[in-house]
C-alpha cells in the first residue's frame, strides 16, 4: 500500500512519579498508556479521523507523529523513514518542514503581538527559506488567498484580536500550509467554532487536501464532522483501537460496544425524538488511564460484557469488512 | 395561551459602550407554558445570552433593558431592582446554568458547603434540613448523596455539572435557563446530561430555556424553537414544524450546515459573510447582505414577524422561498 504515514505499534508511555519511600522500596514504576501498541495506515490524499472521549490519548497520539512527544516503542514511518529515529535539530527541522499541525484554539495558538504577517513569516525565518521580503510577502499574500481571507491586503496586517475564531482559525492554517507540507496533523481545528463557521473550514481543508496533495491525521470528538471530512475512521478507546475502518463501514453499522454506545450517543436533529430519553448502553465515565482493568479494557462499562472480557485482551481482527477489538464482534446486537 | 408561565414581551436590551450602541437584544416576544420548553439558537454574537440575563435581570454594565416586561408569576421582573429581584425572583421563580458551569464551583469549599448556601439566603434553611434537601437533589440528578462532602477536584466534569444542576433546582423554580449547559463536556456525558434534563422536564414540570448553538442538540429538547439573527429573532415557533420545513433562509442555511452521521455529503453548506456589528446592523432585514434571496425590499424596509404556517417568521418572502 502506497502509505504515506504507516504506524506499527506505536506506543507512548507516561511515567507517574513515586514517592521518594515508594523509590527507596524500590516499587513498581507506574505508567500512564496513553496510546498503547496502535497501528494505522495512511494513504496519500486521504483523512484519517481518531475519535473517542477525553483523555482516550487521541491528542497524545498527535503529538507523538508531529515529534512533540517522543515515542515511548514501536515504529512511525513517514514516507519510508522512521520517524522515531530522527536525531539531532537538522533532521527534527527537515521532518517539521514536511508535517505541520492545525491547534484546538485559534484564541490561544496564535502571539497576540503578532500580525498576520509576522505569525506567517516566522516559519520561512525558522527555516531560512522564502527570499528576501518582497518574494516572502507575495508568498503570504498568496497563503491567505488561499484560505480565502481574501482581499489578503486586507487581513495581512491585521492582529489576532481584529480576527474573528474563524478567521484565526484560517489563519493557522495557513500557517500550517506555508511551508508546503504532506502531512497535516488537525487537533480538534473546529471544536471553537460556530456551526457555520465549522462547515466553511471544512470544506475549505477538504479542497485543499485534493489541490495541494495534503493527508490529515484528523483529531476530533466531534464524530458527525468525521463522515464529511475523513476516509477512515479509527474509535480509541484508554490508549487502544477499538475499531478502525472506512468511515461509512464504521458508523452505519458499528460492531464494537464502543463505538456502538458512542454513535447513539450523537445529538442529531430529529425533533421527534424529544420525549424520548435515549438509551445510553454505557455508564460511567472513562476510568482512570493509570489503572487500565485487565482484560479487555471497555470490559467494566460494557453491556455484553462475560467472563472472557475481564481475563483476554482482544486482538483487532476483521469482521464484516473492517478491524474491531472485541470478544463478540459481530455477535452482539 | 391560557396562562402561560413565563410571558415575555418586546424585551430590548442594549449595550452602552464607546463605540456606539450596541443592539444586541431587539423586540423579543415569546410565552413559555408549564412544563414546556424553548430552544434558542444562532451563531456567537447574536445575543442568546443577552437574552438570558435580561430574563434574569443580570444585564452587565454597560447593558441596559431598555423596553419591554419580563412577567413570571405575576410580577415584572425587568423593574424590580436589584435586591428586590434576588429576594423574589432570581433562583427562585427562575434560575440559570451557565456557560462553562463546571468552574463556577470554588475549589476551597465542599459540594455541600456551596449548594446550601441558596437554602440558607432565600429560606432561612440550615442544618441537617439543608443537607437533607440538597441530597435529595444530588440524588435527583442521579449523583451519590456522598457527594455533598465531596470537594469540586474530586468530581469529574459531567458530575459538576449535575451539581450545578441540581443546585439550580433547589428552591423549585417554575423555569430553568441552560446557557450552553453541555458544551465542553463529551458525547455520551453530553447525552447523559440531556436525558437528565429531559426527565426532570418531564417529572418535575419546570419550563425550561435552552440556549445553544448547537442544533442538533437543541432538537431532542425543545417543543418551541427560536431562532436568532443579529438580536432578533428570524423564526419562533413549533420545534418539529421549524426543522422539517425551515422557512426563514437563515434557519435553513443554518439548518443545512450541519454535518449529518448518516449521510455522505460532498460539501457542507455554509453562509457566507459573518454576523453583522450590531452597533450598526444593515438597513432592512439585518439578514440582507448575507441572504441567497435577497431583493430590493429587503434592504429597505425590515420585515415585521408574521404568521406562516403555524410560526412566526420574518421575512419579506417567508413561504415563497424555501
Amino acid at each position: 500500500m502506497n502509505a504515506v504515514l504507516e504506524a506499527e505499534n506505536l506506543k507512548k508511555y507516561y511515567t507517574m512519579s513515586q514517592s521518594f519511600f515508594g523509590r527507596l522500596l524500590g516499587s513498581q514504576k507506574k505508567y500512564v498508556k496513553a496510546v498503547d501498541e496502535v497501528d494505522f495506515q495512511i494513504p496519500r490524499k486521504n483523512a484519517m479521523a481518531v475519535v473517542g472521549e477525553s483523555g482516550c490519548g487521541k491528542t497524545t497520539l498527535g503529538k507523538v507523529v508531529m515529534r512533540l512527544l517522543d515515542a515511548t516503542g514501536g515504529k512511525l514511518i513517514m514516507e519510508g523513514k522512521d520517524v522515531t529515529e530522527i536525531s539531532g535539530s537538522g533532521e527534527l527541522k527537515a521532518y517539521r518542514r514536511t508535517t505541520q499541525m492545525i491547534f484546538q484554539d485559534p484564541f490561544s495558538s496564535m502571539d497576540p503581538r503578532f500580525t498576520a504577517f509576522n505569525t506567517l513569516e516566522e516559519p520561512m525565518d525558522i527555516h531560512d527559506i522564502g527570499g528576501s521580503y518582497e518574494e516572502r510577502k507575495k508568498t503570504i499574500m498568496d497563503a491567505l488567498e488561499e484560505v480565502q481571507l481574501t482581499p489578503a491586503e486586507e487581513f495581512i496586517d491585521r492582529y489576532p484580536h481584529m480576527l474573528s475564531g474563524g478567521q484565526k482559525q484560517r489563519v493557522a492554517i495557513a500557517r500550517a500550509l506555508i511551508l508546503n507540507p504532506d502531512f497535516i496533523v488537525a487537533d480538534e481545528p473546529t471544536s471553537m467554532l460556530d456551526v457555520s463557521v465549522r462547515a466553511e473550514l471544512l470544506n475549505l481543508m477538504k479542497d485543499l487536501m485534493n489541490e495541494e496533495d495534503l493527508t490529515y491525521l484528523y483529531i476530533t470528538h466531534d464524530i458527525s464532522t468525521s463522515r464529511f471530512f475523513s476516509d477512515s475512521i479509527s474509535v480509541m478507546y484508554l490508549g487502544k483501537f477499538v475499531e478502525k475502518g472506512e468511515v461509512a463501514t464504521v458508523l452505519d453499522n458499528p460492531l464494537h460496544p464502543y463505538s456502538q454506545a458512542l454513535l447513539k450517543a450523537v445529538p442529531e436533529p430529529k425533533p421527534e425524538m424529544i420525549e424520548v430519553i435515549k438509551e445510553l448502553p454505557i455508564k460511567g465515565e472513562v476510568p482512570d488511564a493509570t489503572n487500565v482493568p485487565p482484560g479487555c479494557r471497555f470490559h467494566p462499562r460494557c453491556p455484553y460484557s462475560q467472563d472472557i472480557c475481564e481475563k483476554e485482551e482482544p486482538e483487532l481482527r476483521e469482521v464484516e469488512g473492517r478491524e474491531v477489538a472485541c470478544h463478540f464482534a459481530g455477535e452482539v446486537p | 395561551m391560557a396562562n402561560p408561565v413565563l410571558d415575555v414581551r418586546n424585551l430590548t436590551t442594549h449595550y452602552f459602550t464607546r463605540k456606539g450602541e450596541v443592539q444586541a437584544l431587539d423586540d423579543a416576544s415569546f410565552g413559555l407554558d408549564k412544563g414546556e420548553s424553548l430552544g434558542v439558537a444562532g451563531e456567537s454574537g447574536c445575543g442568546k445570552s443577552t437574552m438570558a440575563f435580561s430574563l434574569i435581570n443580570q444585564v452587565q454594565p454597560p447593558g441596559r433593558v431598555v423596553e419591554g416586561e419580563v412577567n413570571i408569576d405575576g410580577i415584572n421582573s425587568v423593574q424590580l431592582s436589584e435586591t428586590e429581584t434576588r429576594k423574589k425572583v432570581r433562583w427562585k421563580r427562575i434560575s440559570m446554568v451557565f456557560q462553562g458551569a463546571m468552574d463556577i464551583l470554588t475549589p476551597v469549599y465542599t459540594v455541600g458547603h456551596q449548594m446550601k448556601e441558596p437554602l440558607h439566603y432565600h429560606q432561612g434553611i440550615t442544618g441537617d434540613e439543608a443537607r437533607e434537601k440538597c441530597e435529595k437533589y444530588l440524588g435527583e440528578v442521579g449523583l451519590d448523596r456522598e457527594i455533598f462532602t465531596r470537594y469540586p477536584h474530586e468530581l469529574s466534569g459531567g458530575q459538576k455539572q449535575r451539581v450545578i444542576i441540581a443546585t439550580s433546582l433547589l428552591l423549585e423554580p417554575a423555569v430553568l435557563i441552560a446557557d450552553e449547559p453541555t458544551t465542553s463536556l463529551d458525547v455520551v456525558v453530553e447525552a447523559q446530561i440531556m436525558n437528565l434534563l429531559k426527565r426532570l422536564k418531564k417529572e418535575l414540570g419546570i419550563s425550561m430555556i435552552f440556549i445553544t448553538h448547537d442544533l442538533s442538540i437543541l432538537s431532542e429538547v425543545s417543543n418551541k424553537l427560536s431562532i436568532m439573527y443579529a438580536g432578533k429573532f428570524a423564526e419562533l415557533g413549533d420545534a418539529e414544524r421549524i426543522y422539517n420545513n425551515p422557512k426563514h433562509p437563515y434557519t435553513e442555511k443554518l439548518l443545512a450546515s450541519i454535518p449529518r452521521l448518516h449521510k455522505d455529503v460532498k460539501r457542507l453548506e455554509r453562509i457566507p459573510g459573518a454576523p453583522p456589528n450590531l452597533v450598526d446592523p444593515p438597513s432592512g432585514c439585518r439578514f440582507h447582505p448575507r441572504c441567497p434571496y435577497a431583493e430590493k425590499v429587503c434592504q429597505e424596509e425590515e420585515p415585521e414577524p408574521r404568521g406562516v404556517e403555524g410560526r412566526k417568521v420574518a421575512c419579506h418572502f417567508a413561504g415563497e422561498v424555501t
